[in-house]
């Protein structure tokens, strides 16, 4: 009797590890190794999350995780060298590009990049990254606009949409008082120095596809040594837009994709597109 | 018709329950649960057994706590149908 049940039950064991396809053989997406175990500060939802893995799988398919330096920014993604497991050091607030410049010239065999957020590159870095694209450096920025000063409790960018409400326009942004949103992408788009600019979202699987192809390319032109790479990510902030995940993300769709298009600004000749559809 | 099937392993202690991957899902087999993790955050868990692996949901969460996995089955063909047969018959398939 006991030796049946014994029986019976390796027999259900072997049907069950025969039903189950979690094996490593069928394993098709996991997260890559050069993001560390450490569990993300950020709030629910965030989409700084997704653009750290996307640089993550890109460093992990080119293979260049011993040759690549990031430079962290001030903001919410300021502890991002707890999350990315290369070197990376940490700007003061809008000087990620110039650090960043920096670390190219000492190191030009190196792939560099800047990561940073929209208060940090429109608002107090302008000037910085300005000069930093207009000089054509070889690295790559990679820009988070959400339109909003995150950390610090939700006070209006530059970016900041016309009559979008934060803590410092409860009445929604007023172009008489507060001036228009600035889109700096296209800006920088015409400065000779800039090889490649694009602007990419991360909201849903195929944008994040895109995102990640943008961002792969903008790490494969180092190479070339022929400018410098600009990737804007259309992102979104549940905490201080005040929404939910989804909410945010379809406020986003409505409102922040009609005044930044999505698609590429500045391809290089005879390359392929990235921003635009596979 | 080769059937997919697919599966995924969610670490529930890192899950924040934003729920953008449940939004992404086109087989609407993700959803919250009522039971809360370590950090107090309602998890996401599979409630359908329908999953194809398409990763969007991996795709679409920040925090990167979903792994995929996909197998297609190929169904057995037939390869020929015999009938009135009388008599001795050896049928060999090379395949």
């Amino acid at each position: 009797m006991n030796e049946k049940t014994m029986t019976e039950e390796q027999h259900y064991a072997d049907v069950i590890a025969e039903e189950s396809i979690c094996t490593n053989e069928n394993l098709v997406f996991e997260k890559t190794n050069v993001l560390t175990d450490t569990p993300m500060h950020y709030c629910p939802g965030c989409g700084h999350g997704v653009a750290h893995r996307l640089i993550a799988e890109a460093i992990d398919e080119l293979d260049i995780q011993d040759k690549t330096i990031g430079v962290a920014p001030v903001g919410c993604s300021v502890f991002m060298y707890n999350y990315m497991d290369i070197d990376m050091t940490e700007a003061p607030h809008g000087r990620a590009s110039a650090v960043a410049t920096g670390i190219k010239r000492v190191l030009p065999d190196k792939y560099v990049f800047s990561y940073q957020g929209d208060g940090d590159l429109a608002a107090i870095g302008t000037g910085e990254t300005i000069h930093t694209c207009n000089r054509g450096e070889n690295i790559l920025i990679v820009f988070i606009n959400n339109g909003i000063y995150g950390m610090t409790g939700g006070q209006m960018a530059p970016t900041t949409l016309v009559g979008m409400k934060t803590t410092t326009t409860p009445f929604g942004r007023e172009v008489e008082v507060m001036g228009n949103p600035l889109k700096i992408t296209e800006l920088i788009a015409q400065l000779p120095g800039v090889y490649y600019c694009t602007r990419v979202a991360v909201n849903n699987p195929v944008n994040v596809r895109r995102a990640k192809k943008a961002i792969l390319n903008g790490f494969k032109y180092q190479e070339l040594k022929k400018g410098l790479s600009f990737v804007e990510v259309v992102s979104n902030c549940p905490s201080n837009w005040k929404m939910t995940p989804v909410e945010s993300n379809k406020w986003m769709e409505e409102n922040m994709f009609a005044f930044y298009p999505l698609g590429d600004l500045k391809v290089p000749a005879n390359q392929p597109a990235a921003g635009k559809g596979e | 018709m080769a059937k997919v099937k697919g599966d995924i392993i969610i670490d529930i202690e890192k899950c924040k329950g934003c729920e953008l991957c449940a939004a992404s899902c086109p087989q609407d087999s993700l959803e919250l649960s009522r039971k809360l993790n370590s950090k107090g955050y309602h998890y996401i868990v599979k409630i359908e057994d329908n999953c194809t692996g398409c990763t969007n949901c991996a795709l679409v969460c920040p925090d990167g706590i979903i792994k995929v996995y996909r197998k297609t089955e190929k169904k057995k063909e037939k390869i020929a149908i015999i009938s009135n047969v009388t008599g001795d018959m050896t049928i060999t398939v090379n395949s």
